[in-house]
């Protein structure tokens, strides 16, 4: 079957015509760079998403730490992973990088703060 | 009164660039204005990732981003104000500013950089008809009470317009558990980046409405509801096609404008195209000394962008602070066939050839076109794009020996070259 996508690596968004008829020959054209048909066999085979959130920070001078995926994560994991962040409280202070949840959903990568929010 | 050499006002992503490459060219009697409690501006709400590809070659939240900066500012000492408002520039260069914690002060400066970004476009400024319920909030503003605060301010969303931020919103808004039932956009197509529209809508299914607008808002105390309307090719809506969407918000993404209260203070000349300053290639205003630089000058794609163009600003400021003279004789843009605007808007004819960026926008979509540089009629710079949109900005840089020749021509125009392109 041939589809049409959108490539989202960087801001030129090369319009991918995509043809996986054959799944372990899938045919991209449209790109300009390598990263076009890495992202469109991606997107067929295992897509992955980065998701970025916020979370409660107590005792700290603003009342909410932003935090994001250290990298992306499986499409399909994204609102079971955004439903462990409503469980999660920090405490202040808290510094970008710092984990704020391990191992989402088991598939190795944590969730870290994207924020320095110190304590008051 | 106090005087300083260099005034910053805005201490988000254009200031601090401004400032970091201020003191890097040499200066170190700099001031950071910042009305916010801290640094990093409008970033610190943009928790999304996206921002960074270009200056750090990878990709960092917003927050991130801001941090990156604010290190490096911090990290040179640079002289900082927060909760500090500036209420006025004067043509003389007199900034006055008021904080909680030094009252009303008035600095002499000898340079100024107006980095204040830009703001949102409201309900007023589009004359959307219908009730004044509460659950009519800017995109930007809900994207403050989610991110900065931690409210939610609606279960169920229509989004008008897709510029980013309200794509973005369509997505925070579904992470948090509201239901986002249609994005209702005027043109035929979206202003927003297309990873945008992939990521934030596509993924869950949230419509997109090209053509189409909100006619009115139902709902006295919170709104229940909005009717939304195709539009002709003049966008007038068209009565036969109106249906209510129930909802009790409605997000408003239409447009941003560069915030120019203080620049009008001082006398700067503005563009009725970009609602921004009209300034040379050294990024100076009508005004000697007064520079401007990122959202403020014009609303920019990428914050990536807003940091070289500030930084740009930051080491032009400190040659004028040093006494390099400025140029009285300009030559004006013309921005022609479709092209909308041209940053810079004006070149000085003086002998200083350096290579040089334009940024500009185009009117419309057009395809299979000739982005061209024209010196008294003569092309001396052509770049095929396969598509040019009005929500990507287009970015050119040419050589100094092609500055050279614009430079020494009577006419400069940046046109597009249509179905000539093979």
């Amino acid at each position: 079957m041939s589809r049409e996508m959108i490539c989202i690596n960087c801001p030129m968004g090369c319009r991918l015509t995509v043809d996986d008829t054959d799944k372990s020959n899938i045919r991209v054209q449209g790109n300009t760079c390598p990263r076009g048909v890495t992202y469109a066999v991606n997107e067929i085979t295992s897509p992955k998403r980065m998701v970025t959130g916020s979370v409660k920070v107590d005792g700290g001078t603003i009342p909410m730490v932003s935090v994001k995926t250290r990298e992306a994560i499986p499409k399909g994991l994204i609102f079971d992973s955004l439903e462990l962040l409503k469980t999660v409280t920090l405490k202040a202070p808290v510094h970008i990088g710092d984990v704020v949840v391990a191992d989402i959903g088991g598939c190795g990568v944590d969730f870290i703060a994207t924020k320095n929010v110190e304590a008051v | 009164m106090r005087n300083i050499n260099l005034v910053i006002v805005g201490g988000g992503p254009a200031g601090l660039a401004a400032a970091k490459a201020a003191y890097d060219a040499g200066e170190r009697d700099i001031l950071i204005l910042e009305r916010e409690a801290e640094l990093g501006g409008i970033l610190n709400q943009c928790i999304h990732n996206g921002f960074g590809l270009h200056t750090f070659k990878e990709e960092l939240t917003g927050p991130e981003y801001a941090a990156r900066y604010i290190t490096e500012v911090i990290n040179r000492n640079i002289c900082y104000k927060l909760n500090a408002t500036v209420i006025d520039v004067s043509n003389s260069k007199v900034v006055t500013y008021v904080s909680a914690e030094d009252g009303l002060v008035q600095l002499q400066a000898k340079a100024i950089i107006l980095a204040c970004g830009c703001r949102e476009r409201p309900r007023g400024a589009i004359n959307i008809a219908g009730m004044r319920g509460a659950g009519v909030f800017s995109a930007g503003t809900a994207q403050k009470l989610v991110n900065i605060d931690g409210y939610l301010p609606g279960k169920e969303v229509v989004i008008l317009g897709s510029g980013d931020i309200g794509l973005i919103m369509a997505r925070r808004m579904t992470f948090e558990g509201a239901h986002v039932s249609a994005v209702v956009e005027l043109m035929p197509y979206s202003s927003g980046l297309n990873r945008n529209i992939v990521q934030c809508l596509n993924d869950f299914d949230i419509p997109l409405y090209f053509s189409h607008t909100v006619v009115d808002i139902k709902g006295k105390d919170r709104v229940e509801g909005v009717v939304i309307a195709q539009v002709d090719e003049k966008l007038q809506p068209i009565k036969s096609t109106e249906r209510l969407i129930p909802c009790d918000t409605l997000l408003l993404s239409v447009g941003l404008l560069p915030e120019n209260e203080l620049a009008k203070n001082a006398e700067v000349q503005l563009s009725n195209t970009t609602g921004g300053a009209v300034v040379d290639e050294n990024l100076m205003t009508n005004v000697d000394g007064v520079f401007e630089c990122g959202n403020v000058l014009h609303v920019h794609d990428l914050v990536d962008f807003v940091s070289a163009e500030s930084e740009n600003a930051g080491k032009c400021a400190v040659d004028y602070i040093n006494g390099i003279a400025p140029c009285r004789d300009k030559t004006v843009i013309s921005c022609t066939n479709g092209v909308r605007y041209c940053v810079p808007t004006v070149l000085n004819r003086d002998e200083h050839y350096a290579p040089q960026s334009f940024k500009m926008r185009v009117a419309n979509v057009f395809k299979k076109v000739e982005l061209a540089v024209l010196a008294d009629g003569v092309k001396i710079y052509g770049r095929k794009r396969p598509v040019v949109a009005p929500g990507e900005m287009e970015n050119i840089t040419l050589t100094a020996e092609q500055m050279q020749t614009l430079k020494q021509a009577k006419t400069v125009e940046i046109t597009l070259i249509k179905g000539e392109v093979k």
